[in-house]
């Protein structure tokens, strides 16, 4: 009997519906501009959300009251935008008497976590993965009933503004675990992670002269760690290959570089496009691996 | 106690060169508090167990382990070895010889540990000087590795090489005097022993040889100590302060820049009362501070301090992710500059000053020479530097001493745009969109919702019941 797997619409809830209602949520998921805008990253939101759904969680998101963090702007040395940008989002939060706060962006993670409290904007932040993490330890998220990642071999490339930011390594690889697929590291991972070369608002603009491009680098980095491409990885400044090399000729397919980061979503789908690899390997966030894994896409 | 001339003339060398020394620090001191104040009091008990992991214990250094292991060897045996030293400045100012040698057994144990680590030392700095100029670690390059900074670091290697062969003459000679004269010399000599076959015979020349070893190893030491201020040494005293006084915040957290929360503040408020410009000590309104850095006393005494703390190895250029594809930006070079600027502008300390040098060899274009332009920002460091910065963190991770080159670079384009509006034009489209969409990029805000349009979810528990 072919399997019919039912679905349901989902009614994203807004903050503003729950408060006209005198609800609050126990979570405002933060959804970020790449998150709202970026084509590809709203997939992302989308598989978070069901998730977030799926695992019956209280939430509600901002809708057209989110405002950019102002994180680009601070980054970029323009403190002025950057306070006008948080103050009227703290406005916002305060207003509505947010306590915990949700996001699957690193850097509207910490830009909310680390630089909203000096403006008087205080909450519980926590990034996706480490948000993820928990559903996993509770038992609520068991990557099951969908996609099977089985010996693929994955690859997670740090964010900066998760790993030596805010010193979160730990929770990303946790989540993916659990997909039981044959996990790789860089050479340059954790606390060496090389950057995938948008932070510093490097995203809207063209990188100073120099003989490469930052993602380039990356993700030869990382498609050489998917392939165990000791010669390749050896040209990467003596990064040294940890990954076993696979026989000549062996099926390379369906590898995939993992990224919990909007812009490093970018960066690495741009870099893996440029090595014409996009036939096999893709490029996902966290968010969509679980909720693949998990049977929720429909 | 035999107490003569030499005596006197010890204490006179020895007082000119602490002193000497204690100026050189004023001077550093004072080039250090041209920085902008910034509270970095409290927290002591945090604050000294991370000297003690970061700067005692070397815990950064272990992520790369051949030069942490040589270091480690040259870092125990300069503080192991200090403490014949004091046994130097008593001998020398009382007239006494070799007189810890009532420690007995541990004496032994002393000298002895000082030999082996002296001979240790040798082989590390052999090594060090190899990697230098022969194996050519690609750190040790780059454009701001110019001479001065290239034989600063020979230079400290053979002053170690000179001290280590002072200890060892005046022990082997030491040794052979009391052997020739059929007496026991208090100590364990393990290397000294086997160099004695070398050695004249004549007592007389042994005698001048010790002399020679001990009062080179004293006039070496004291020499080298008044050398630290010039040179890029100088971190084995200043990573101590610097790693004390490092953040204990979270690195992806930038400062604060107070004076612009008030003003949003009142705008967003009219009735928001900004308080009143900080008074000068004679009653008048301060000058106003620029917004974000051109030069060095606009960066804080942190950035300052951290300027003085760097022994130029490059660990932060050579995990800068712009760098290794190649940008100019270099984080040591930020850090290098911003001691140069400091001691041109300031005081320099007795031998390396930029000005003695030559400005010329310092900086690349006639620009940066301009009078006018003759600062920190574009004097030493270009924007173009400056914009290639990720502010990933790399460079703050690597540092083993803990210096922030991120800090100095967001200063720098804080003056850039806040005070020249001089960002890249992509960047103003970034800020414009910003302003204007409340996003990055050039959307509708009325949009902002629509990724949520016809979203579905699989309904597991509805597909079980059905299966």
């Amino acid at each position: 009997m072919a399997e019919q797997t039912a679905k349901r619409p989902v009614s994203v809830p807004l903050m503003a519906d729950l408060a006209a209602k005198g609800e609050t949520p126990e979570v405002l998921f933060w959804v970020g501009c790449a998150g709202a805008f970026d084509d590809r990253y709203k997939r992302v939101t989308r598989a978070f959300v069901r998730i977030l759904e799926h695992v019956g969680v209280n939430y509600a998101v901002l809708g057209m009251e989110e405002s950019c963090t102002g994180d680009p702007a601070k980054r970029a040395g323009n403190e002025f935008l950057f306070q006008m940008q948080a103050m009227q989002n703290i406005t916002t939060l305060n207003g509505y008497g947010i306590k915990k706060v949700v996001t699957a962006c690193p850097h509207c993670f910490n830009t909310i976590k680390n630089e909203y409290p000096a403006l008087g904007g205080e909450y519980e932040v926590i990034h996706h993965s480490t948000f993820l993490q928990q559903l996993i330890n509770e038992g609520k998220v068991k990557a099951e009933g969908g996609e099977s990642f089985k010996g693929r071999r994955i690859t997670f490339h740090d964010s900066c503004y998760l790993g030596r930011a805010n010193n979160i390594y730990e929770a990303p690889r946790a989540v993916l675990e659990v997909l039981d697929a044959d996990l790789l590291e860089m050479k340059r991972c954790k606390t060496n992670g090389l950057c995938c070369g948008a932070g510093g608002a490097q995203m809207w603009k063209e990188p100073e002269p120099g003989k490469k491009d930052i993602n380039i680098e990356r993700a030869e980095e990382a498609l050489a760690t998917l392939d165990g491409d000791a010669d390749v990885l050896l040209n990467l400044q003596g990064v040294e290959s940890t990954a076993p090399v696979l026989p000549a000729g062996s099926n390379r397919g369906g590898s995939v570089i993992a990224v919990a980061c909007p812009f490093c979503m970018t960066m690495m789908a741009d870099g893996v496009k440029n090595k014409e690899r996009e036939s096999d390997v893709q490029v996902f966030d966290l968010a969509e691996l679980i909720a693949s894994a998990e049977g929720l896409n429909a | 106690m035999h107490f003569s001339i030499q005596n006197i003339l010890f204490l006179l060398v020895a007082v000119a060169g602490f002193g000497l020394f204690a100026w050189q620090v004023r001077k550093i001191r004072a080039n250090i508090l041209v920085g902008r104040d910034r509270d970095m009091s409290g927290n002591i008990n945090e604050r000294l167990s991370k000297t003690l992991l970061v700067a005692f214990g070397q815990q950064k250094m272990f992520k790369r382990l051949t030069p942490a292991i040589l270091h480690l060897i040259v870092y125990v045996g300069f503080i192991v070895i200090n403490i014949e030293v004091i046994e130097i400045l008593i001998d020398g100012l009382f007239g006494t010889h070799r007189v810890l040698q009532f420690l007995g057994p541990l004496y032994s144990a002393l000298t002895g540990t000082n030999e082996i680590l002296g001979a240790l030392v040798l082989l590390a700095v052999a090594a060090f000087w190899w990697r230098r100029n022969v194996k050519g670690v690609r750190r040790f390059t780059g454009p701001e590795m110019r001479a001065w900074p290239r034989l600063d670091a020979d230079i400290i290697l053979y002053v170690e090489v000179i001290l280590m062969l002072a200890l060892f003459t005046m022990n082997t000679a030491d040794l052979k005097l009391h052997q020739l004269e059929g007496r026991t010399l208090p100590g364990a000599f393990p290397i000294s022993s086997l160099l004695t076959g070398l050695f004249p015979e004549s007592t007389t020349a042994l005698a001048v040889l010790e002399r020679i070893g001990w009062w080179g190893h004293i006039i070496g030491i004291l020499l080298f100590l008044n050398y630290l201020p010039s040179s890029k040494h100088f971190h084995i005293i200043m990573a101590f302060p610097n790693v004390y006084y490092s953040r204990l915040v979270p690195q992806g957290q930038f400062s604060n820049v107070e004076s612009i929360t008030h003003e949003v503040k009142a705008m967003m408020d009219p009735s928001y009362e900004v308080p009143a410009p900080p008074v000068g000590p004679d009653g008048s309104a301060a000058a106003p501070t620029p917004f974000g850095a051109k030069d060095v006393d606009d960066l804080a005494w942190t950035n300052l301090l951290n300027a003085y703390s760097c022994t130029e190895c490059g660990r932060c250029t050579s995990v800068c992710p712009a760098n290794l594809t190649g940008k100019l930006l270099s984080p040591r070079k930020i850090i290098m500059d911003t001691r140069d600027r400091v001691e041109e502008k300031y005081n320099s300390p007795l031998v390396f000053s930029p000005n003695l040098y030559g400005k010329e060899a310092k900086h690349d274009s006639q620009e940066q020479l301009d009078a006018e332009n003759h600062m920190l920002l574009r004097g030493y460091v270009t924007p173009e530097e400056l914009w290639a910065c990720t502010t990933c963190n790399a460079c703050v991770e690597a540092c083993p001493v803990n210096i922030n080159p991120l800090e100095s670079i967001v200063e720098m384009r804080r003056f850039l745009v806040l005070e020249e509006s001089a960002a890249p034009n992509s960047l103003n489209v970034m800020f414009s969109n910003i302003e204007n969409n409340g996003a990055p990029w050039a959307f509708s805000p009325s949009d902002r919702f629509n990724w949520a349009d016809d979203l579905y979810v699989a309904d597991k528990a509805a597909t079980s019941v059905a299966g």
